[in-house]
């Protein structure tokens, strides 16, 4: 059977594309900043509403505050007159003169000016070791674990409150204020919440019902009272309970509370991380002929530590801000040493009180923050681990 | 080598000290010895001390004439009331201000947490925003700013902020009209009382019925008019018996009205705005842990978003939730001890602060002001544990 004329005449038409067409970009409202702002910003009217409000509080609060903080702020002067409002100057934004005079105040408190060195080489020493231990890729780590938990304690206490066998003059602790203390409280809450927090955990997951018993009741008791209620207790009970001569001095009764807090919350963190072992670990150490304390230090710990290291950090940054608490029992912390300039009558004036905290924020927010991101990548260093 | 082991008795080479059940109860004695030790070398030293600074010890101070005032009381105080009536003022102002923030915070923290999850770019970086500084900043430090840099920096008497409505701000505290109740207000808080009892009835019926027939019964707005309308139809045909106090302004005081003080509003911002933001990431990882192929059987089932939200992922997420919310509650409530820096009334601020101060007896007070704490947190987490053991996942 062949194909007449008119058969091929019409099978030359052809209803199908033979070729593939060039793929057409997407439609200009899909793509580029307009397709992101129509996806992200404007997709429906209940988002569109949003975003425009967002948008509204954001005009309202930047520019008032960058005129407050920078614009409008006054930036010389010698005492409260300037950051007075005058006819002259209606709107008075942040004094900026009362923190560039108080700023050695805000540092080191009523440290004897010249022996604020050796508050500078105990900052140096300590900055040191955190860069040491904190720094992933640096030489002998080890080393540097020793260096930050025994050398720079040691040295530290006796650079800071002096030794006169080596010449340096003894410097009495309620000498010692603002960003120092604020450092050392945190400092030495650290250091030992670490340490007491894992034997208390330990001692709570204890088959020894004694010991059980006494850890139970220590992490509950200091974990259900206000952080206040526990400095409260160490400032005005710890010196009724030793004898007169050994009374500790105020910054020593206040560390022993936050060091108390700081072990009670970091032994539940740790108990977490040790619920999270598997029993075979415990088991396998036992098979193997290890006793407690090799299996705790050699299997169980350095796991359990490992995937808490984030919970870790988060309880420091906590400590952190909670060392804003020694204030209320009398002690010359940052937030302190800020209070007590503000109402200086040097430099009493309406915006000295926010340029004081604005400091005080912005030093907060940049430690807390950075011990949270830094956190944040550990976990997910971590997390790259675990993936297979 | 045909040495038999008997069973029970250890190995004759293992020398008693090695034998762990004797060194355990070794560990024990010696660990009780020191904490007897310890505890008794405190308590008699602190007898000698408080004999030496001569202060009475014993609670005998609870029923001595205070004689000092305090700024807020929700019960009726005085000078001359006694210490005890002024530690339940305090501890009633510690709970006002710990229930109300609880109130504030739950509302703030949900918005932000799912703010955090929205696909809207902008409302999500704000939310991201805000969780990140209030969360890196000390709550003491806001809480100072919130008192000395924005309250105490409002002008004075004379130069009052007033509000349409009768409300005036000033540096002393806000000022708003105070309501009081006429003759046959009370047949509105009985139909109130009616009305509750009556949508709590309707929504058990309801679940009766829809566990029977399938039939679905408008629970919401059934009870929405027996809880709001009901009392309001009868609030409207008793003549609106309520009438408002209106502050006045005079020269040296506002008379009148309720007043809110700057310390109390001061704590309940900061603590509400604080917390907020923990609870924020609470929800978020709440909602997160559900996984997404619960929305998608849902859909598939036919549900809508709505009830897809209420009925499936919410009741999924308060499980992760609620455990995490009650700490954070806890918090809250501890840290309304902060009262302490800028005044507020609270348990420490009149009972660890005053009270101390004037009566030196360091441990009767520290003691019972841990006391009352530890009890709230006892008797919270007792109460959630509770709870969890009912609504946790029961698996195989």
């Amino acid at each position: 059977m062949t194909m007449s004329e008119g058969d091929l005449a019409v099978a030359r038409i052809n209803f199908v594309r033979q070729q593939t067409l060039e793929p057409q970009p997407p439609p200009s409202s899909m793509t580029g900043p307009v397709g992101w702002l129509r996806e992200n910003l404007f997709s429906t009217p209940f988002n569109i509403v949003l975003t425009i409000l967002i948008a509204l509080l954001f005009l309202w609060i930047v520019p008032d505050m960058l005129r407050y903080l920078i614009f409008d702020a006054v930036w010389s002067g010698a005492d409260r007159t300037v950051c007075l409002i005058t006819p002259e100057r209606p709107v008075v934004g942040a004094c900026w003169p009362f923190v560039f005079e108080r700023l050695p105040y805000f540092i080191y408190g009523s440290y004897p000016i010249p022996e604020r060195w050796r508050v500078d080489v105990f900052f140096v020493m300590l900055a040191v070791a955190i860069v040491w231990l904190l720094w992933l890729n640096a030489p002998r780590r080890d080393l540097g674990v020793i260096y930050a938990f025994v050398v720079t304690p040691v040295c530290s206490y006796i650079l800071l409150s002096g030794w006169s066998l080596i010449g340096l003059p003894k410097v009495d602790t309620v000498l010692w204020g603002g960003v120092l203390v604020t450092i050392v409280v945190s400092a030495v809450g650290i250091v030992i919440s670490l340490p007491l927090g894992i034997l208390l955990a330990l001692g709570r997951r204890s088959a020894m019902p004694a010991v059980k018993l006494f850890s139970v009741i220590f992490i509950e008791f200091v974990r259900g009272v206000p952080l206040v209620t526990v400095l409260f207790m160490a400032s005005v009970m710890l010196p009724l309970f030793v004898p007169e001569h050994l009374s500790p001095d105020k910054l020593l009764r206040a560390l022993i509370g936050i060091a108390m807090f700081a072990s009670a919350y970091m032994a539940e963190v740790v108990r977490a991380g040790l619920a999270a072992i598997p029993k075979g670990q415990f088991e396998g150490a036992q098979a193997v002929g290890l006793g407690y304390w090799q299996m705790m230090r050699l299997i169980v710990l350095p796991q359990a530590l490992k995937i808490t290291i984030p919970n870790i950090v988060n309880t420091y940054i906590g400590l952190f801000k909670d060392t804003t608490l020694v204030f209320i029992v009398g002690i010359f912390d940052l937030l302190r040493t800020i209070e007590v300039s503000r109402i200086d009558p040097k430099w009493a004036a309406p915006s000295t009180s926010a340029t004081g905290y604005a400091v005080a924020a912005f030093f907060y927010l940049i430690c807390c923050y950075g011990m949270s991101r830094y956190a944040q990548e550990t976990e997910k260093r971590l997390r790259k681990a675990d993936r297979r | 080598m045909s040495t038999e082991l008997k069973a029970g008795s250890p190995p004759a080479s293992v020398p008693f000290y090695n034998d762990p059940k004797v060194r355990s109860i070794a560990y024990q004695i010696a660990l009780c010895l020191v904490v007897a030790g310890l505890i008794y070398g405190a308590a008699s030293n602190a007898i000698e001390n408080l004999q030496r600074a001569r202060i009475a010890s014993g609670f005998g101070f609870w029923d001595n004439i205070a004689g000092f005032d305090i700024s807020q009381t929700l019960i009726s105080y005085s000078n001359t009331s006694t210490y005890g009536r002024a530690f339940w003022v305090g501890l009633l102002n510690t709970l006002l201000v710990a229930g109300l923030g609880i109130i504030f915070a739950t509302i703030l923290g949900f918005i932000i947490g799912i703010a955090r999850l929205s696909k809207n770019w902008l409302v999500n970086k704000a939310a991201t925003f805000y969780v990140e500084t209030i969360r890196n900043l000390p709550l003491l430090l806001q809480l100072l700013f919130w008192y000395n840099a924005v309250l105490k920096a409002l002008p004075d008497l004379r130069d009052s902020v007033k509000i349409p409505g009768g409300i005036y701000l000033n540096n002393r505290g806000l000022f708003m009209p105070a309501p009081s109740a006429q003759a046959g207000f009370g047949f509105v808080e009985l139909t109130l009382l009616v009305g509750v009892i009556g949508a709590i009835a309707y929504r058990y019926w309801a679940r009766k019925r829809q566990e029977q027939t399938g039939q679905q019964a408008p629970v919401f707005l059934v009870s929405l008019g027996l809880i709001v309308g009901l009392p309001l139809l009868v609030f409207l045909l008793a003549g609106m018996p309520l009438k408002f106090d209106f502050p006045e302004a005079g020269r040296f005081n506002i008379a009148g009205g309720l007043e809110v003080v700057p310390e109390f509003a001061a704590l309940l911002f900061g603590l509400s705005i604080y917390t907020a933001a923990f609870i924020a990431e609470v929800v978020r990882a709440g909602i997160l842990a559900v996984s997404h192929g619960q929305t998608e059987a849902s859909y598939s089932l036919g549900m809508k978003p709505g009830p897809t939200l209420r009925l499936i992922i919410v009741p999924q997420a308060m499980r992760v939730i609620i455990p995490p919310l009650t700490s954070q509650y806890l918090n809250l409530t501890k840290n309304s001890s902060l009262a302490v820096a800028i005044g507020y009334p609270d348990l420490v601020q009149v009972f660890t602060g005053t009270v101390l101060n004037q009566t030196g007896q360091a441990v009767e007070v520290v003691a019972i002001t841990m006391a009352v704490y530890l009890t709230i947190s006892l008797v919270t987490s007792f109460l959630m544990n509770v709870y969890n053991s009912r609504v946790k996942l029961v698996e195989r």
